[in-house]
């Protein structure tokens, strides 16, 4: 079959590789339908992410078709249309009992490397280097699915591809984003970040109760999107002081709740984007946090700070002090996919949500490369690349 | 003895779980040793390999200088140093490792006493047979595939549900023993498996040296194993990904 691979530093290829086949009586495989990127395969190609190896096949936010199931599965069925969430649960351990997947004891072949740097691992993830277990990715045209009775799911007839695919990643990380937020009645809630998941976080603010979205952003069309679709107020931090407005806009109290859907890879204006870069380019740091320092910054004395833009080491220059003193609440981790997906299906299916808008360019696995080459630059207004194999 | 944390023993309780000294440690026969340093050459080795980074490949390097001790008996440094076999105070090493399983009590009890079960999820071990009551006989692999040990083993304590405790017959290759307990987690949460396993490396200065330098190695594998322990009881299979495609030619995941 055909599949993206790692190769290296910016360096993806389309190859032929040997079709998946079933591994585990738990596993089963899927024809791919479609295949999205995300923000978080930047930090792959970017080489920010260790224990990637060439050959890998990238890709975790996926759709498609069963076509074979192992003898333990019992739940799916050949020609089910299934959405795969992009985490990997068990079902058996402990996190994965209380609804807490990403956070699985099982999934990970090799949790050992993330207990060194950790000291205990999470979860597998698709398509995510060896240090998330080392699973194959969706950029293909069929994957091996392990766990496949709790971490697929049946997609009601009337929700088209298009809707269904960003339930399996993007919509959950974005609604867990706000969950975490313990949105009251009526909060402001600020998204650094207009991707993918920023847009279907401003979506899950209004769905469980903010009076008020306002997004950050530089690309104006993606701004010009949380307007439109998100009904968001928008900021461009390229032209306006962003602690200032976020203080004048909300009568000089700051706003109740921060979300980071930007992560590890962060810009920002002026001299602490040079000071990150240099930091992290000789890796004194890994991750550049400007935006989780700006919305340490931003938020109200007792909101709450809520983290999905992906981490994966030591950050520079953290403001303990603020965070502290004003005794802010921090939530984080990557989402809980088996948790939400089935709630996120019934919301689009009711039309409360269509996170369809956020497939701009629906391409072929053929041109992998260049797709992400577009998504990395933002060029021609791009949003997301959705491959169909 | 520095391999043997007395502080953490006691904390533990775990000081009482020596082996008999009898075999390996107590005899300087070039054969045990010569096994002892093809089996460690061999897990650094691979491990080195695994990683292949700078630590990796001076693992590597010196996996394979303890292969080639293993393998044609000759180590040079012995030569230069003049070893000291005199000198045979003994070593203790002990690794206690703990996990915790989501299962009942006696369900996780009941699947390691029956001790056929222990390859299932003991990566190095080939086979286990019970030959009495008590008594039981042990294959491990020599990793890299250079053959098997073998010994007998005695359970020395037996408490249902609770506790189980085994210790090498005299004069076994490598002296060894080990005790399992099984208790309740706090707040449901299954049950605590900890394991502790102690053995006496051969003597002298060399085989004491391999001993502590192969320690981290073996906790490691005693963590993996009591991993793919819990693994098999929650789930009912073990991850991998072996066998599934890449754009690899060559078949190391």
């Amino acid at each position: 079959m055909k599949a993206l691979c790692w190769n290296g530093i910016n360096k993806l290829n389309v190859e032929r590789v040997p079709d998946p086949s079933i591994l585990n009586p738990g596993d089963a495989i899927v024809r791919v339908t479609m295949s999205s990127v995300c923000g978080s395969d930047l930090h792959l190609l970017d080489g920010y992410v260790p224990a990637m190896r060439e050959g890998d096949i990238i890709g975790h936010e996926f759709m498609g078709e069963v076509v074979e199931v192992g003898p333990e599965v019992t739940k799916l069925k050949k020609g089910d249309r299934v959405v795969v969430g992009s985490v990997l649960g068990c079902g058996g351990c402990e996190f994965c009992q209380t609804d807490q997947w990403s956070l699985c004891d099982n999934s990970n072949t090799h949790p050992e490397i993330l207990e060194k740097a950790y000291g205990y691992a999470g979860a597998g993830i698709f398509g995510y280097s060896h240090a998330f277990g080392g699973y194959a990715g969706s950029h293909a045209e069929y994957i091996r699915v392990p766990y496949a009775d709790t971490g697929s799911f049946k997609v009601p007839e009337g929700i088209k591809d298009e809707s269904a695919v960003f339930t399996s990643d993007a919509f959950p990380t974005g609604y867990m984003a706000a969950d975490m937020c313990g949105i009251e009645p009526g909060d402001t809630v600020v998204v650094w970040g207009a991707g993918g998941v920023g847009q279907m976080a401003m979506q899950s603010a209004w769905l469980l109760g903010a009076g008020r979205v306002i997004a950050i952003d530089r690309f104006p069309e993606r701004l010009a999107m949380a307007k439109l679709y998100a009904k968001a107020e928008v900021l461009n931090y390229e032209e306006v002081d962003i602690l200032e407005a976020l203080r004048e806009m909300t009568g000089g109290r700051g706003p109740d709740r921060c979300i980071d859907a930007v992560g590890m890879e962060a810009h920002t204006t002026g001299v602490e984007q040079y000071y990150d870069r240099a930091k992290q380019a000789v890796r004194l740091q890994t991750d550049r946090p400007a935006v989780l320092r700006q919305a340490i910054m931003a938020c109200r004395k007792g909101g709450t700070i809520s983290i999905v833009g992906v981490y994966g080491g030591l950050l520079d220059k953290f403001p303990m002090g603020a965070a502290m003193n004003k005794a802010l609440t921090f939530r984080m981790g990557q989402m809980f996919a088996q948790k939400y997906i089935p709630k996120l299906l019934d919301i689009v299916a009711d039309g409360q949500v269509d996170p369809a808008y956020l497939l701009t360019h629906k391409w072929s696995l053929d041109q992998g490369p260049e797709g992400y080459k577009m998504f990395k630059e933002k060029t021609d207004n791009c949003m997301r690349v959705v491959f169909a194999p | 003895m520095d391999t043997f944390n007395t502080k953490l023993s006691e904390l533990l309780n775990t000081a009482h779980i020596n082996p008999p000294l009898t075999g390996s440690s107590q005899i300087n026969v070039g054969t045990t040793e010569r096994i002892i340093s093809a089996l460690g050459g061999a897990l650094l080795t691979y491990y080195g390999l695994k990683k292949l980074d700078t630590a990796g490949i001076a693992m590597a390097v010196a996996g394979g200088a303890l292969l080639f001790r293993g393998a044609t008996g000759y180590c040079p440094v012995n030569e230069v140093a003049g070893r000291d076999t005199a000198d045979s105070e003994s070593i203790l090493i002990q690794i206690t490792r703990s996990l915790t399983i989501r299962k009942p009590r006696a369900e996780v009890y009941q699947y390691w006493r029956r001790l056929e079960n222990l390859p299932n999820f003991m990566e190095h071990l080939q086979d286990v047979r019970q030959l009495g009551p008590k008594r039981s006989h042990w294959v491990a692999k020599v990793p890299g595939g250079v053959g098997t040990v073998e010994w007998d083993a005695d359970i020395i304590q037996e408490e249902e549900n609770t506790l189980l405790a085994w210790q090498s017959l005299p004069n076994s290759t490598i002296d060894n023993a080990g005790e399992v307990r099984f208790m309740d987690a706090p707040q449901d949460r299954g049950t605590v498996v900890q394991a502790i396993i102690s053995y006496r490396p051969p003597v002298g200065s060399v085989g004491g040296l391999a001993a502590k330098m192969m320690n981290p190695l073996f906790e490691q594998m005693v963590q993996e194993d009591l991993r793919r322990f819990k693994r098999l009881l929650e789930t009912g299979e073990i991850p991998i990904i072996e066998g599934q495609p890449s754009g690899r030619t060559s078949k190391n995941y």
